[in-house]
Formats: structure tokens, C-alpha cells, sequence
């Protein structure tokens, strides 16, 4: 019998644990290790933070799906990696600390015969001062809408603003990065169309300044270096699009901005030109950047070994091309397509947990320095498919032997369906429905635009918010493991 | 002759960046939520994603 562990229960996590059960059956042992009790839909956050939605909409307790599936399940979070064993066993295992089942703060070792890093990303607001608390948790200035619980705190505290502007008062409203390294811009550009979209419905548009602010080079660049789709007889850029909504929607914006500093009802900036200024709010919701989670790795000596498998960031190493070169020489072969480990064969990563070789974006800097550019976003489609991926590599293994063929699925050689929500409503709502194919730009194969016009595409509609809503319910449907749950593709 | 609608150009300022952008007539804004066209809009928006999907897998 072969022990299969997934660190992280997120999509990626969640999608490539149950598959792995599912097709490794009774004889094989499937744990999931992950620090929350509730799975959580994220992209219909924005939902919650706007409040149409509650916190039981997006989130379902993960024990009795884990049980019914046959799945080991230990509500800790992971502490450190231990790929050769110890002195007297030659056994890898992990290490967890529990954060429920009634043995919060007890450690334990776990040992394994292949491990999953799907553990996703630590929520770094510490990066910028007064966007974090100084303890890795949210700062008393800005809110959320990262986790289904920051969304919450974010409806209260935009009811609050809403119930200001009914008064008379006029409001700021600041939406957008709150570091020049951040990803998720997604995230931020449909919370502000959202609060927007609420705002009109409550008659309070006019009391309202909105104001976005990001480290994109360009609006709509979204961390993926912007993409082109057909629109008439021309291939037009994400730019024009992105700007169009926001001036059709009264939205100011400044971009290639690094937030350096948040402080009560002001934010501190430092534009790609090297200027600075400060931009006042009442209201900011500031996506912080991503980090690895700081797992640790060790040697069978018990030698902190974390360099060997994680890069400084601290992202699992995968079969990637790590080597530094200039964006000029950049290829779509960089990207790994395993997601196995180069030093120990039978540990992989999986959704935002592995290294990316490089951005997607474009890097820029300021004159004083600072860089100021999206990270690759590697969340939503891709991270089920790598997750689905990785779980049938393991699986083969498992079964046909170290030599089973392992299963490939590059971010440069697949497409992603995204959409994005810019008001929710049955018949007043609206979303632009994009894919893009490939997601990290193939410039070799498609020179120019680096992505195929016939799978790129992009507008905006009510048909948008009809399929977005029906996924909503499809991918918690999936999640809980409901019959046929298989058939949804990732 | 009818009055003619330039709400959708509220927003834009002359020498501002958002002069330099497209905006959208009052058809297109019409069109974003008419149900009739969202209906066949949802239909070929669907086939299209199922299509980038397949070749994704």
C-alpha cells in the first residue's frame, strides 16, 4: 500500500486529492493535510464582499466530503519536509501542527511514498507597512476579499461607506494592489466593478469617487502580459477593453503603482516613472502579494536544506527552466509541465504552490529600483488541470512503477476560461467572459500577440454573469464530490 | 428630430486619458443585457469556453 500525501486543500489540492482516491481506490492511502476546516469557492468572494452573497454560499465544511470519500483528512497546516527520512529511517515524512479535530497545537509526522505541495499561497500583507498587522494577518486600514472571512469584513465595512454616502457624505473609494509585486488583479478589477454596480443600484453613485490603483504596466494586463482578441476585422489589445469599462463606468485609475505604505484613510505610492504621492480613501480593499507559505525543508541529517527544493520566494522548485535571462529570451518551454520536483522524484507541486520560472508580465522597475510588476497568476482553470495532472502521474507511478510516463500539462500549452464579474443580477448583471489560449504567451508559435486568435477571446454581458453564476453552483457541486462530479471539467 | 443620448460620453475629458478611449454607444450598453441576445450570446460564449477547455485537458 502506498501513501499518496496532499499538503493544501484548496482547488488544486482538493481536485487532486479526490481524483488520486477516486482512481487509486481502497488499496492506496490518500491524506490531505490542510489548516481549514471549510473549502472555499474564492472567486465568488467578491460576491460575499459586496453582500449578495453569505459566507455559506461560497464555503462547505471539507470533513464529511473527505469521509465519504475515503480520504484521510487532518486539519493541520504542514510545518516542513523531510524527504530523506531521519538517521534511523530512510522513510521521507512531513511534519503538521493541528489547527482542529480537537488537537490544536499538537504536532505530528506523517510519512510518504509520494507528497503533493498544493498548499497555495501565504497572504503576505506584512509586505507592505499598514497593509498588514505585523503579525502576517490583515492591517486595521484596508479590508479584503482574499478569503471568504475577509469578505465578510469587507460588506460590513462597505455598508458602512454606503450608509455615509445615503447621508450626504461623499466617499473615497480605493480598489486594487496593495504591493508592486501582486497578483489577483482579477480579483480587484471585479470587487471594484462589483461595489460600483451595487452602488448604482443603491442610488449613491454620484457620492462615490471610486479610484483604482495597480502595479499593471497597462490596465489589462492582469499579470498574463494583457492579450488581444478579435473585435471586428482587428485583434485588439485587453487595454482598450479595460479602459473602455472603466471610463463607461466613471472609474479613474493609476497604474504601475508599487502601494508602499497604507496609514489610516491614505495609501503611499511610488509610480514605474519614480514619482510618489499618496491617495486618500475612506474605503480601500488592496489585494496583498503572494508567498510561499515558509515550509522548511531538511536533510537526513536534520540540515535546513529549504534553498534545494524551494526558491527564495518560497515556491516548490519544479521541472522548470530556472535560469535568469532577460524577458527578450524568454520561451514558452520555460514553463514546467510535470511539476516534479528535479531533486526528489516523488514530490510534486501543484496550483500556486510551484515556481514559476519567471513573470509572465513584462518586468519593470522604477528608477529608485522598485520593482513594479504583476506575478504569474497560476489560480481558477490551470490549477485543477495541474492538480488533475499531477494526480494521474502519481497514480501511474504508483501502479506501473517509477518509469510510468508522467502526465504534462503546461500553463504555455493550455487555455483558460475566466470570467470576470462586473455586477451580479439576474438580468441587470454583467461579466466579461474571456479565455485566452495559451495562458503564459507562446511568442515563438504565435509571434507577435504570443496567443492563438481563434481561442482568445473576450466580451462583456449578461451571458457573462449567467456563467459565472451556473459555476458558482457547478464547481461547489463538483467540490463536494455530488454524483457525476467527475464529468465537470476542471 | 430626437434628442440625442450622450450619457455614455459623461465620463470622457478632453485631453484626459480617458478621451483616448473607446466608448461604448448606448446600442452596445443595450445589447450587454438584452436577454434575447445574452440567450444566443450564452450559447456561443458556452461552446466557445467548451472548445478551449477540450483542447486544455
Amino acid at each position: 500500500m502506498a501513501r499518496l500525501v496532499v499538503m493544501g486543500g484548496g482547488v488544486s489540492g482538493h481536485t487532486a486529492a479526490t481524483f488520486a482516491k477516486k482512481w487509486l481506490g481502497d488499496e492506496h492511502e490518500v491524506v490531505v493535510v490542510t489548516p481549514n476546516s471549510l473549502w472555499n469557492w474564492i472567486p465568488s468572494n467578491i460576491w460575499v464582499g459586496v453582500g449578495q452573497m453569505t459566507k455559506e454560499d461560497v464555503v462547505f465544511p471539507l470533513a464529511p466530503v473527505y469521509e465519504k470519500a475515503g480520504i484521510d483528512y487532518r486539519q493541520a497546516k504542514a510545518v516542513s519536509i523531510h524527504p530523506e527520512g531521519k538517521t534511523d529511517s530512510n522513510t521521507p515524512y512531513i511534519t503538521i501542527e493541528y489547527t482542529g479535530q480537537g488537537k490544536e497545537g499538537q504536532t505530528e509526522e506523517i510519512t510518504y511514498d509520494y507528497l503533493i505541495n498544493a498548499t497555495g499561497p501565504k497572504l503576505n500583507f506584512d509586505a507592505t507597512p499598514g497593509l498588514g498587522n505585523g503579525e502576517g494577518g490583515i492591517g486595521e486600514h484596508t479590508v479584503s476579499v482574499c478569503t471568504a472571512d475577509h469578505a465578510v469584513h469587507a460588506n460590513l465595512e462597505l455598508q458602512r461607506i454606503f450608509e455615509k454616502a445615503k447621508k450626504g457624505e461623499k466617499q473615497k473609494i480605493l480598489i486594487g494592489t496593495g504591493h508592486g509585486m501582486c497578483t489577483c488583479q482579477g480579483a480587484a478589477f471585479e470587487y471594484i466593478f462589483n461595489v460600483e454596480h451595487e452602488a448604482n443600484k443603491a442610488g449613491i453613485r454620484d457620492m462615490l469617487d471610486i479610484q483604482w490603483v495597480s502595479n499593471e504596466s497597462f490596465l489589462g494586463d492582469f499579470g498574463i502580459g494583457g492579450l488581444h482578441i478579435k473585435r471586428g476585422m482587428y485583434a485588439a489589445s485587453s487595454k482598450l477593453f479595460a479602459e473602455s469599462l472603466f471610463v463607461e463606468r466613471g472609474i479613474n485609475w493609476t497604474i504601475g503603482a508599487h502601494i508602499s505604505k497604507v496609514e489610516d484613510k491614505k495609501a503611499h505610492y511610488e509610480l514605474l516613472d519614480g514619482s510618489t504621492g499618496e491617495m486618500e480613501f475612506d474605503f480601500a480593499m488592496l489585494i496583498p502579494p503572494f508567498a510561499g507559505v515558509g515550509l522548511k525543508a531538511y536533510d537526513k541529517a536534520g540540515e535546513d536544506m529549504t534553498d534545494k527544493i524551494f526558491a527564495p520566494n518560497g515556491f516548490l522548485k519544479v521541472d522548470a527552466d530556472y535560469t535568469p535571462k532577460p524577458y527578450e529570451e524568454w520561451k514558452a518551454s520555460d514553463w514546467p509541465r510535470t511539476y516534479q520536483n528535479p531533486t526528489y522524484k516523488n514530490i510534486f507541486a501543484c496550483g500556486i504552490a510551484f515556481a514559476p520560472p519567471h513573470l509572465i508580465s513584462k518586468p519593470m522597475s522604477s528608477p529608485n529600483g522598485t520593482p513594479i510588476n504583476p506575478t504569474p497568476p497560476r489560480t481558477g482553470m490551470p490549477s485543477g488541470i495541474i492538480g488533475k495532472a499531477v494526480a494521474h502521474s502519481i497514480c501511474d507511478l504508483i501502479k506501473e512503477g517509477e518509469n510510468a510516463h508522467l502526465h504534462e500539462a503546461s500553463m504555455a500549452e493550455m487555455g483558460a476560461a475566466c470570467v470576470a464579474s462586473a455586477g451580479k443580477g439576474l438580468t441587470d448583471g454583467t461579466a466579461a467572459a474571456l479565455t485566452v489560449y495559451p495562458v503564459v504567451p507562446d511568442f515563438e508559435k504565435y509571434p507577435g500577440i504570443g496567443r492563438d486568435l481563434d481561442y482568445t477571446f473576450g466580451e462583456i454581458g449578461l451571458a457573462g454573469h449567467w456563467i459565472k453564476h451556473i459555476l458558482h453552483h457547478m464547481f461547489l457541486y463538483k467540490a463536494k464530490l455530488k454524483p457525476g462530479w467527475t464529468l465537470i471539467p476542471e | 428630430m430626437g434628442s440625442v443620448d450622450h450619457s455614455i460620453e459623461k465620463n470622457v475629458k478632453a485631453y484626459e486619458p480617458s478621451f483616448e478611449v473607446m466608448v461604448p454607444t448606448p446600442f452596445v450598453k443595450f445589447m450587454r443585457t438584452c436577454i434575447l441576445w445574452q440567450i444566443i450570446r450564452f450559447i456561443v460564449i458556452n461552446i466557445k469556453m467548451i472548445v478551449v477547455v477540450q483542447k486544455s485537458h
